[in-house]
């Protein structure tokens, strides 16, 4: 993967808006900010009501991902363009499912919503909808997925890459600062992992830095590129973005998503953790 | 259906009153308003908070009126803000408690 295959620029992306095979998805945090304008033709999905599981805590199955793509209108020729606020992080999110589940072409508007509004590009409040199709997902490439057990194994021998704010990954925030502090879990970060907040990635209007600067800012972090990577950041989205650079824009090989990240990790009983701003022992 | 909030993260609305199950005896809110030169308030900006050295901690959208809000920790913070109309920082030095401030963008 690179820049030139997993990322389209908002130029290419208001010249394609009508383009036929071409569907633009907006994936929100603030999952309210479609309804006040999207791109013209631009579906949405919920990423709480659409992507998690209402029951279970764990995102969509297979065949809900084929639900709810096939009563979207989106089919497995499709190429996505996904886009959203907070800097893509859960347009990132939803890459990695579109990732996980196997869509063949899928791709980020560098910058997201806020590029486009700094930008003052269009933006509607017309609803869309588009015919159903029948959308068949593959099976979970979980190569790309990080699972509890595998990150307190890869305590000191893998790559664990904290993304979250210095102040959370030291302990003394336990969110992104939008959001109340007041959480079930401990504050601190997994032993060894390195800070590399996923914000040094970005430019200030959303759009991701260029792969020279990219590759500097994890190599001075001290990431080793020859051994496997696991990132993760609060609940997996903000991770998702540095999943992304990693392995879509960078090319590295063998980098999960631990979207459990630190709403599970903080909770569980008898893992240890560190605190403060130095990785720790393992 | 809603899907259960333990995983929230959703962007709460800022003009929102601060919800009653906030304890201010132990969170440290930074609010205010974007404002431009001429004073008016200026909706849609994206303002995010630094931490002391400079590294982004969270960013939100402000609301019809201008305003944003933040739940941060004690210390010294800047907000920098973006909007069409220009941008703009104020620094904030913040204990427990409620802090307000302006940003005022230029361009």
């Amino acid at each position: 993967m690179s820049r030139d295959t997993a990322l389209v620029s908002a130029d290419w992306a208001e010249k394609n808006l009508d383009a036929p095979g071409v569907v633009f998805v907006e994936v929100d945090e603030d999952t309210s900010a479609y309804e006040t304008g999207h791109l013209p033709g631009a579906i949405k999905l919920d990423w709480r009501t659409d992507l998690q599981d209402p029951v279970r805590r764990d995102f969509v199955n297979k065949a809900q991902f084929e639900a709810l793509l096939s009563e979207r209108g989106i089919s497995n020729d499709d190429t996505v363009i996904l886009y959203g606020g907070n800097n893509n992080w859960f347009a990132a999110y939803a890459y990695w499912y579109f990732k996980l589940y196997g869509h063949r072409e899928v791709k980020l508007l560098d910058g997201g919503r806020k590029k486009w509004e700094l930008d003052a590009r269009p933006l509607v409040t017309d609803p869309v909808t588009r015919p159903a199709t029948q959308y068949v997902a593959s099976e979970p490439d979980n190569s790309i997925r990080a699972f509890r057990d595998e990150v307190v194994a890869a305590i000191g021998t893998k790559n664990l890459v904290d993304v979250r704010s210095p102040d959370e990954y030291a302990g003394r925030l336990l969110a992104p600062a939008h959001l109340p502090q007041e959480q079930a879990q401990r504050g601190g970060h997994i032993p060894t992992a390195i800070s590399v907040p996923w914000s040094k990635a970005a430019n200030e209007d959303g759009t991701f830095k260029s792969d020279d600067e990219l590759r500097k800012i994890y190599g001075e972090a001290g990431l080793d590129d020859s051994k496997e990577t696991i990132a993760y950041c609060r609940i997996g989205e903000r991770s998702s973005h540095s999943w992304f650079v990693l392995q879509e824009l960078l090319g590295h090989r063998n980098v999960k998503n631990y979207d459990g990240s630190w709403t599970e990790y903080g909770s569980l009983i008898g893992v240890p953790i560190a605190l403060g701003d130095e990785p720790g022992e393992a | 259906m809603t899907a259960p909030t333990a995983a929230g993260c959703a962007a709460p609305d800022q003009a929102a009153p601060l919800p009653a199950s906030i304890d201010l005896e132990k969170e440290t809110v930074i609010t205010g308003v974007v404002r431009s030169t001429q004073g008016e308030a200026v909706p849609g900006a994206y303002v995010r908070l630094l931490d002391s050295t400079g590294e982004f901690t969270a960013e939100v959208v402000t609301s019809p009126a201008g305003q944003f809000r933040f739940f941060a920790a004690p210390g010294n913070w800047t907000l920098r803000a973006l909007s069409r109309h220009g941008n703009g920082d104020a620094a904030v030095t913040a204990d427990r408690g409620i802090h307000e401030v302006t940003v005022t963008v230029t361009d």
